[in-house]
């Protein structure tokens, strides 16, 4: 899964254009630059020169707003069954009060795309697995289902497929009887686009999450990381995630 | 000491009537398969929370019995104690039997069991459970060979090299299924080291349970003379190794108790946890611990067949007890996700998660031990594993016998 090569030399060549167009016009307007230079051929390699992440401000973000989740149910097609505790929740938001100090803090939770993922090492078969830029996922075709990286996830970001599932989309494959969680919207960030997440929460005019390049040090994200304090949820376990926050 | 003459069991309607009951209960576990596996396992008491329940406790506790039910082979074939040695055929035929009815009730729950093959030829390596396969598979393999070296007299000269290798093996293979817990560092109630030597612990005890109780049965059933010195010597054993799992369990408690972040797990489990603040305390240690114990070294009932027997019993369901507080209760305190924070969510986050077994996850609990048991019983009717006799006279010599007796009791 890590060599994605698909030439389609058609299609390289409408993106590259595409992309020149962009950034072209990304020069004359000052923003967007980077966002579509990221962009990758299909026919290339993921590589890990890149590392995708995310920073999540948590000051911006709002206790009963779900927009993020929706965004991320809709592009992926989850549909609940009216059954919480089996329903597939990617991503999620949980509210916190610091017991010490009663302060309250909102934010979402999902796969935080560990650079050392327990659930890759405990995974038996191989199926949880991570691709060179970071980016942790299931092959749903060597998934047995054994739930051990249910067990090992110190965030409870996955979960089980526990019925059949129906109007699947195209990008984002499931099948029952395997376990699943964030892919951080991998297609749509091999298109150059950003998650269906973050995306959704711009659109609410929240801009609580950051979505960019943490090894590009000239990136918004990886200067922002350099600039302010930023935590990664359960740092002591020492897995580097991904995904960080601010204002916790 | 006699020369002891092994033979296979007569299949009188008593065996029929047992492999007709047995078989019943594997055909309702294999219905409960097809009806949780044909609608997904939203029909089962399991979730994304709890995503291991009632199967695994069984899977399990038969496997960790598996592993222990060799010990008394090892004994007689490692340590060089002879009175065990004519019992060695029935430990090793129990470690394959019990550990074939753990897999299968492990890989029947399987969101994917179709893809059993897949889980044979793709292998991680850093995963203990892909170490898993290979040690539960070469477990097999070593304790047939086993079993091989004890039928086939011209075999016989390797027993000892293959016990011994038999010995080690099942000593890794226990520390790989207590590792399966002590490895996961995201929880609170595991990743603790100590869960490996516990498990092997756990092993002793349960394994040793397991083959009294069969040894007694299939005795009666067949109606073979089994003496006080060997039953007498084997409930001290068990009563040894009994007092060793709740050292493990107090040494366990003691640590947990002893760090800050352990005492919220360690309240819930001993003070507030509900059921299974009772299956610990109640089931685990009062029925599964302390009443054994004293039903096995107290000078009356020690001396009791009855009572023996309902030791082992007892040991058995305090063991059950003992892998569900471990699986089901370390995954019902919910996990410290945000250290310092009190957090809620639509996904369960801070909550105390809820399980209720359905009956069809208890039907293939069942239909694994049922496994076990018409294996060992069709083995037994197959090929000779059974001593015609293991009355005192038989075990020991002579004039020792009484003494033996005595010593045992």
């Amino acid at each position: 899964m890590s060599e994605q090569k698909h030439p389609d030399n058609a299609r390289r060549e409408f993106l590259t254009q595409g992309a020149k167009l962009a950034a072209g016009v990304s020069l004359a307007s000052g923003v967007m630059l980077y966002g579509v230079a990221q962009a990758k051929p299909a026919d290339e390699a993921v590589t890990s020169k890149v590392r995708w992440g995310m920073l999540i401000d948590t000051n911006k973000c709002t206790s009963g707003c779900d927009a993020c989740v929706k965004g991320c149910n809709d592009w992926n097609g989850l549909k609940g069954h009216g059954r919480p505790s089996t329903d597939a929740q990617w991503m999620r938001k949980v509210d916190l009060r610091n017991k010490a100090t009663g302060s309250v803090h909102s934010l979402p939770m999902l796969c935080q795309h560990c650079e050392n993922p327990p659930c890759v090492d405990v995974c038996p078969t191989g199926a949880s697995f991570k691709r060179p830029d970071g980016i942790v996922l299931v092959d749903k075709h060597i998934c047995i289902g054994c739930r051990y990286c249910m067990m090992a996830c110190p965030y409870k970001a996955r979960s089980f497929i526990h019925e059949e599932v129906t109007d699947q989309r195209p990008h984002a494959p499931r099948g029952k009887g395997t376990v699943e969680a964030c892919t951080m919207c991998v297609t749509r960030v091999d298109e150059g686009q950003q998650p269906a997440c973050v995306e959704a929460c711009n659109a609410d005019g929240h801009k609580a999450i950051l979505f960019g390049d943490l090894n590009d040090p000239n990136s918004e994200i990886a200067q922002t990381v350099k600039t302010y304090a930023t935590t990664a949820i359960r740092a002591d376990l020492g897995l580097n995630p991904g995904v960080r926050y601010r204002g916790i | 000491m006699k020369k002891v003459r092994f033979t296979q069991i007569e299949g009188g309607q008593g065996f029929w009537a047992l492999l007709a009951i047995l078989g019943a209960v594997i055909a309702a576990g294999l219905g409960a398969v097809y009806y949780m596996e044909h609608n997904g396992h939203w029909v089962t008491g399991m979730n994304n929370q709890i995503v291991w329940g009632m199967p695994h406790v069984f899977a399990i506790f038969l496997i960790v019995a598996a592993s222990g039910a060799l010990n008394v082979a090892s004994i007689g074939s490692v340590f060089g104690k002879s009175m065990y040695k004519p019992l060695a055929p029935l430990s090793g035929l129990l470690a394959i039997t019990l550990l074939a009815g753990g897999l299968a009730v492990l890989v029947l729950d399987l969101g994917r069991p179709d893809r059993l093959i897949v889980a044979m030829t793709k292998y991680n390596f850093k995963s203990i459970f892909a170490w898993n396969v290979i040690l539960y598979t070469g477990f097999m393999v070593i304790v047939g060979v086993y079993l091989w070296t004890m039928l086939d007299r011209s075999m016989k000269k390797f027993s000892g090299k293959v016990g011994f290798v038999a010995f080690l093996w099942r000593l890794i293979l226990t520390t790989g299924t207590g590792s399966i817990f002590g490895f996961l560092v995201s929880r609170q109630a595991f990743d603790e080291a100590i869960m490996a030597p516990m498990f092997i612990v756990m092993s002793f005890s349960f394994g040793l349970a397991v083959f009294l109780l069969v040894l007694m049965a299939a005795y009666r059933m067949t109606e073979r003379p089994l003496g006080d010195a060997v039953l007498f010597r084997l409930k001290n054993l068990l009563g040894v190794f009994v007092g060793g799992v709740l050292y493990f369990v107090l040494a366990y408690h003691l640590m947990n108790l002893y760090a800050t972040e352990h005492h919220g797990v360690e309240a819930f489990i001993l003070r507030d946890g509900g059921i299974f603040t009772t299956l610990f305390w109640v089931v685990q240690i009062g029925l599964g611990s302390l009443l054994p114990l004293a039903l096995l070294y107290h000078p009356s009932t020690g001396k009791s067949r009855s009572m023996i027997g309902t030791a082992a019993a007892l040991v058995i369901i305090g063991g059950f007890a003992q892998v569900y507080v471990i699986v089901i209760g370390g995954q019902a305190y919910p996990m410290t996700i945000f250290p310092g924070f009190e957090a809620t969510s639509t996904f369960a986050d801070g909550a105390i998660n809820a399980y209720s077994p359905t009956l069809a996850e208890v039907l293939l609990g069942f239909a694994g031990v049922a496994i076990t048991l018409a294996a060992t019983a069709v083995a037994l009717k197959l090929l000779r594993f059974l001593p015609e006799s293991l009355g005192d006279e038989q075990v020991v010599a002579k004039q020792d016998a009484t003494a033996a007796v005595k010593a045992a009791a």
